[in-house]
């Protein structure tokens, strides 16, 4: 094939221009939706193509728009609303579950990781409250872990 | 702002940390996006050019599996880009096929023979897990150079 049909392929799919980006937003919030998500994108930023699926969104555009409409998003709930990049845009059918019947591959591991961002918001939560972040990194890492004499010294001297 | 390389490359955790802490994650997506955006490749990342083996080959010998040769051919630029590393100890959703849990080996060695900042951590499995989790990436990432606050 030569190189300005495989070119003209290409560029016959949707997203896959360089310069485009696509970014999954997640949201984990029980006042914010994936709808109310789309909407409030589709407010501010017009011209990027923007897909509502369960977990939230998906969207594709040029880099500099896309970046742009995330870090809006975000302003909605910052605790509770994740953002990563993807390499395929939305609805490609080398990807897209519609066409390859079962899950999308990569699905089981946002199922993983989206059953533990509710730890991952409460850290981030705790940023911003800098007294229970020091009371908890000072505590002991994991039950397992032995107890220091430092530490036991201390609790002897304050008990 | 730095780059940092994020094991598993395909972390939603990870990757949302990085940026929101004013880096750039270099995951999985960026190496993929880059295949997907060439013009001639059908099937990416499983369909790879001439090129691809050479690059891989930098990475690990000739009689490696050919499989990891071809996804070092994806992680090794950006171990060699990557100016910081956060690994996660615990990452089951990196399991795979023999040629997946070899690469995920490699990519932990080539990452540990750089001389660059590296944070291993495990998921955090309660509230409290989850802010020594989230402050030390935040403590990590603010050590960097052009690092911002969230």
């Amino acid at each position: 094939m030569s190189e300005a049909a495989a070119a003209d392929r290409v560029s016959a799919r949707p997203g896959v221009q360089p310069g485009t980006a696509t970014k999954y937003v997640f949201v984990d919030s029980p006042e914010l939706t994936a709808a109310d998500l789309a909407l409030r994108g589709y407010e501010i930023a017009p011209g990027v193509q923007i897909k509502e699926t369960c977990f939230g969104l998906m969207i594709t555009g040029p880099e500099a728009d896309v970046e742009r409409l995330v870090d809006e998003l975000r302003l909605l709930d910052p605790d509770r609303i994740f953002v990563k990049d993807r390499g395929f845009p939305p609805g490609d059918e080398r990807r897209c579950r519609a066409n390859l019947g079962g899950a999308r591959p990569g699905f089981y591991g946002h199922e993983n990781e989206m059953r533990l961002v509710r730890y991952i918001s409460s850290g981030l939560r705790a940023l911003r409250d800098p007294k229970k972040a020091d009371l908890l990194r000072a505590k002991p890492r994991s039950p397992d872990e032995p107890l220091s004499v430092e530490r036991l010294n201390t609790i002897i001297q304050e008990s | 702002m730095a780059k940092v390389f994020i094991y598993p490359g395909t972390s939603l955790i990870l990757s949302d940390l990085v940026s929101r802490f004013g880096h750039r994650p270099l995951g999985s997506a960026l190496s993929v996006r880059e295949k997907v955006q060439t013009a001639g490749l059908d099937s990416p990342p499983l369909q790879i050019t001439p090129e691809d083996p050479k690059k891989g080959l930098r990475f690990a010998a000739v009689e490696v599996p050919s499989g990891v040769r071809g996804r070092m051919s994806l992680h090794g630029p950006q171990i060699e880009e990557a100016e910081a590393g956060i690994i996660i100890l615990d990452a089951d959703l990196a399991f795979g096929c023999m040629g997946c849990a070899r690469t995920n080996e490699l990519v932990r060695f080539l990452l540990h023979q750089r001389d660059i900042p590296i944070l291993e951590l495990t998921y955090p499995r309660s509230d409290e897990e989850g802010i020594r989790f989230v402050a030390a990436i935040r403590d990590f990432l603010s050590a960097l150079a052009g690092g911002a606050a969230a």
